[in-house]
């Protein structure tokens, strides 16, 4: 069973109806040990990084994810979820889960051009390839909607990046974790394509 | 590149497509959910759904349309008309949609803007507002008049102030909709759209009067819109979604291609 982790972040349901779409189970759960007994993880969210991390800390599933994660249960993390995993996130500040290393930062608007949040559709550059990611050419458009972005210390965990007032992270992955900064549920077909696979996917980087 | 947006907006009343010219004269033209269903399928970037029933007897038919709609169409959409609250607000982003889209209510109420972007985040609030062109005056500077109750009741506001007091209130995107111009399929109103752009730090959605590609072009490189409503156009099968990103692409507008 796959469980979506509610952790209070916002709209989960839209990962539930795009599941549902391609015909695949899944609940969405608030209880660590649900959590720790999936045979798949989704960690979404939409909100602010200092209240989810509050959440997460008070209701034991900060714990769970980082137990599934080390057991080596596939994991995938959309947007605000991609933001915690890291070390620490500059929106609070606050310390995050530190599934891998690294930091959120807030973007930097260098002219009234460019509006904050970043919001529509841009295109990403492919950095290596991922199971998760077959359908996916360079130059293909996802749908972000957010006012931080990831960096990872390690750029070997680098597999998509975006380009908004700087490049970014668009997508990262280590291990049995993969992770989107853009709405993969809001994505279109190749948004779901990444979901259909991730339903799939051993947990195995290549 | 952050790509310009195609957004259809789909006037949806008791459950049913409609399509109105100058706000008057509507017609039930078809389906809604299956008309997003194929524009979305088309490569559409984004829907707008504005319920336009009369009767709030019948605002539940809306909730089902939304459910419906989010069951099978995976890119974001907004849905106004008639939201009066944050429960209401609540009730159609729980159904499904990605933001919401509010109008009249936010004109005699401004602070339901500050209420939905507080409880929602700015980026789902969209504020859309209907905007008549008429003399220059001391209370109207810009010759740009906001109206609502569908074109019918003057306000006396002047449109770039209230597009930046929807801002600073909370607003995440702005819907400009020229009553001049909609329906027409004469063009977008070019000057409007490119004076709110440039009053604002949110994206600008140019609404009223797309007719053609060329149209679109005009109102995303000189009307410095993120963005354009589509309606006519797309409903009477006049144009395809394809066939308009193929346009605005070829002419170097930055569009999502890959659907």
């Amino acid at each position: 069973m796959i469980v979506i982790v509610d952790y209070k972040a916002g709209n989960l349901t839209s990962v539930k109806r795009a599941l549902d779409y391609l015909g695949v189970q899944a609940i969405i759960s608030s209880d660590p040990d649900s959590v720790r007994g999936a045979d798949r993880v989704i960690f979404p969210g939409v909100g602010h990084a200092a209240s989810a991390m509050h959440n997460l800390t008070s209701t034991g599933l900060g714990k769970a994810l980082l137990d599934v994660f080390k057991r080596g249960t596939p994991l995938l993390g959309i947007c605000l979820g991609t933001q915690i995993i890291l070390s620490r996130s500059e929106e609070g500040p606050t310390e995050c889960l530190g599934l891998l290393p690294g930091e959120c930062k807030k973007f930097v608007a260098p002219s009234s051009e460019f509006k904050i949040p970043h919001m529509g559709w841009n295109c990403v550059k492919r950095v290596k390839n991922h199971p998760l990611l077959e359908d996916v050419s360079d130059g293909a458009e996802f749908y972000f909607v957010h006012s931080y972005f990831p960096c990872v210390a390690d750029d070997s965990s680098v597999y998509l990046t975006c380009t908004y007032t700087i490049p970014f992270t668009a997508a990262l992955g280590c291990k049995n974790l993969f992770a989107t900064q853009f709405h993969l549920e809001k994505s279109g077909e190749l948004g779901l394509s990444i979901l259909r696979r991730f339903t799939l996917w051993d947990g195995s980087a290549c | 590149m952050l790509t310009k947006r195609i957004i259809s907006c789909l006037d949806v009343r008791n459950g049913k497509l409609a399509k109105s010219v100058k706000f008057v004269n509507t017609q039930d033209i078809g389906d809604p959910v299956e008309t997003a269903r194929r524009y979305y399928t088309d490569g559409l970037d984004e829907l707008v759904f504005y319920d336009i029933t009369a009767s709030s007897d019948n605002r539940g038919i809306m909730l089902d349309v939304v459910s419906a709609v989010a069951a099978q169409v995976f890119i974001p959409f907004s849905v106004g008309g008639g939201l009066r609250s944050v429960d209401d607000a609540r009730a159609v982003l729980l159904a499904g949609a990605e933001k919401i889209n509010v109008n009249s209510a936010a004109v005699k109420n401004p602070s339901l803007i500050n209420e939905t972007s507080h409880a929602f985040g700015a980026q789902c609030v969209v504020l859309s507002m209907d905007v008549l062109k008429v003399p220059t005056s001391a209370s109207i500077p810009s010759g740009y008049e906001i109206v609502i109750n569908g074109g019918r009741t003057p306000m006396g506001i002047d449109a770039i102030a209230w597009a930046k007091e929807g801002h600073d209130r909370g607003a995440g995107e702005l819907v400009v909709n020229s009553i001049d111009a909609d329906g027409t399929r004469d063009g977008y109103e070019l000057n409007l759209t490119c004076q709110i752009a440039e009053s604002v730090g949110i994206p600008v959605i140019a609404s009223g009067g797309g007719g053609t590609p060329e149209h679109l072009y005009d109102v995303l490189t000189k009307g410095k819109a993120d963005a354009a409503l589509v309606a006519s156009m797309l409903h009477y099968g006049t144009h395809t979604v394809a066939g308009i990103k193929q346009y605005l692409s070829d002419r170097g507008v930055p569009i999502r291609m890959h659907f």
